[in-house]
């Protein structure tokens, strides 16, 4: 039987850009979120925030136009949108922890069943890890979604009771988006929304070192 | 009139001793003050505490300080992918870190310059953050407890300043400079431009001038990578 297919890298951030609301004040961290503001849906309009103090974050600078005074929290040069603010390193985070953001979205490495999250660190990779970020924006945006493969390289769940790997922070995440299931944590347990197209609810479980619960049928993901 | 401005890089960091507590402003290759910084390498100063939120991109920005081991210890909060020299003297045990949320790094500095004692905050419970550190539940929510950094000196990099010290910064190169100088009790910093009293605009002032010491015009060194 041919292996079942898996969204890539770019078609789980399509389908996570479908969890932003018009008019929202999002960031984006490292990783698969990064590729989100590429496909956001046209009649969508949201203003992203970068950690560095930028509100109103606009599309990566062309060759040529690259200002290296306005880069993105990659290091990356980045353009402006009409509107757009700059603040301190300080008040960049007093919005991430604070509640202003109404969504941030963060890769991962492990999210629990209660909703840990474990993203800056791997057990045994070389130096000191870098948390950076993540743990402001993990302990204070509205909503928190995370965007990683269901499964690490070597076939183990990234989905688990309890997150072996430094956490990042306790009981912060609200939406998984994975190459295989959208998935929302609830006070209950892991509620599987979606699945990716072919996949049933017991493949998925298999994957996945937590309990998956449902309420009726979970749908098929919509990426495109 | 305060004489603020310094002719020569050298003479601004001068007086700094062994041993010394400094904030180097800078974020992702902007608003870094690779001119002073030089200036510090040249002069020799050792066992710095560093307090920066990455250590370095190859020779760039702080990697030229670790290179010569003159940072004995470092509070940061995303040393990064190109900290080469920080790596090898972290490996050797040459120099310890401090790992720090990056709006928490921000938060200890502030609470120093705003002369607060301590705060509590969410961020890092029950992470590695958290060891050591004092527990408690304000309001439902298990907090802990952050003390403020200081430090003796910030090294910071901004646009423009006036012949008092007001100053602006250019676009996302903000980043942690205007924190540091409100946080160090002696700020130096490095500027593009001096300008004439009056050419800048009170309500376009970021870092008032009460917070900066020794001005120095500089062009700026910018590392890619």
């Amino acid at each position: 039987m041919p292996a079942k297919l898996r969204l890539t890298r770019d078609q789980i951030a399509q389908r996570a850009a479908l969890e932003l609301p018009n008019g929202a004040y999002v960031n984006l961290g490292w990783g698969i979120p990064n590729l989100i503001a590429d496909y956001l849906p046209k009649d969508v309009e949201v203003y992203f925030h970068s950690e560095n103090g930028i509100l109103g974050m606009g599309r990566r600078a062309r060759p040529g136009e690259e200002d290296y005074d306005l880069v993105d929290a990659m290091k990356v040069p980045v353009t402006l949108i009409p509107g757009a603010s700059f603040f301190h390193q300080a008040d960049a985070h007093l919005m991430t922890r604070g509640g202003h953001l109404d969504v941030a979205v963060l890769g991962g490495f492990q999210v629990s069943e209660k909703g840990d999250l474990a993203n800056w660190k791997i057990p045994g990779a070389k130096g000191p890890g870098g948390i950076g970020g993540a743990m402001d924006i993990a302990a204070g945006a509205k909503k928190l979604i995370v965007c990683m493969e269901h499964t690490t390289r070597e076939g183990a769940p990234k989905i688990v009771r309890q997150c072996t790997y430094p956490l990042t922070g306790l009981a912060c995440v609200d939406t998984i988006v994975s190459d295989l299931a959208v998935i929302d944590v609830k006070p209950e347990g892991l509620m599987l929304r979606e699945m990716a197209p072919g996949w049933s609810h017991e493949e998925l479980q298999k994957l996945t070192g937590a309990p998956l619960l449902s309420l009726g049928r979970a749908s098929e993901m919509k990426f495109v | 009139m305060r004489h603020k401005i310094h002719s020569g890089l050298d003479s601004a960091v001068a007086d700094i001793p062994d041993g010394a507590r400094i904030m180097f402003g800078g974020f992702g290759g902007a608003g870094f003050p690779n001119n002073l910084i030089q200036a510090l390498a040249q002069k020799g100063t050792k066992d710095i505490t560093a307090i920066s939120n990455n250590c370095g991109t190859r020779d760039g920005e702080l990697g030229l300080m670790f290179k010569n081991g003159q940072i004995r210890h470092v509070i940061a909060s995303f040393p990064g992918p190109h900290a080469t020299y920080f790596q090898q003297q972290l490996a050797e045990k040459k120099v310890t870190l401090e790992l720090v949320p990056q709006g928490i790094l921000c938060e200890r500095m502030r609470a120093a310059a705003a002369g607060l004692c301590a705060f509590y905050t969410t961020v890092g419970v029950g992470t590695e953050v958290a060891a050591g550190k004092e527990e408690r539940v304000i309001d439902g929510k298990r907090c802990i407890l952050e003390m403020p950094i200081h430090a003796d000196y910030a090294l910071i990099k901004a646009e423009t300043a006036d012949q008092l010290g007001n100053l602006t910064y250019r676009l996302a190169a903000r980043n942690f400079n205007p924190i540091m100088a409100m946080a160090a009790t002696t700020t130096i910093v490095e500027v593009d431009e001096i300008v004439p009293l009056g050419s800048i605009r009170p309500e376009h002032v970021v870092t008032p001038a009460i917070f900066v010491h020794r001005i120095v015009q500089a062009k700026g060194i910018r590392y890619a990578g």
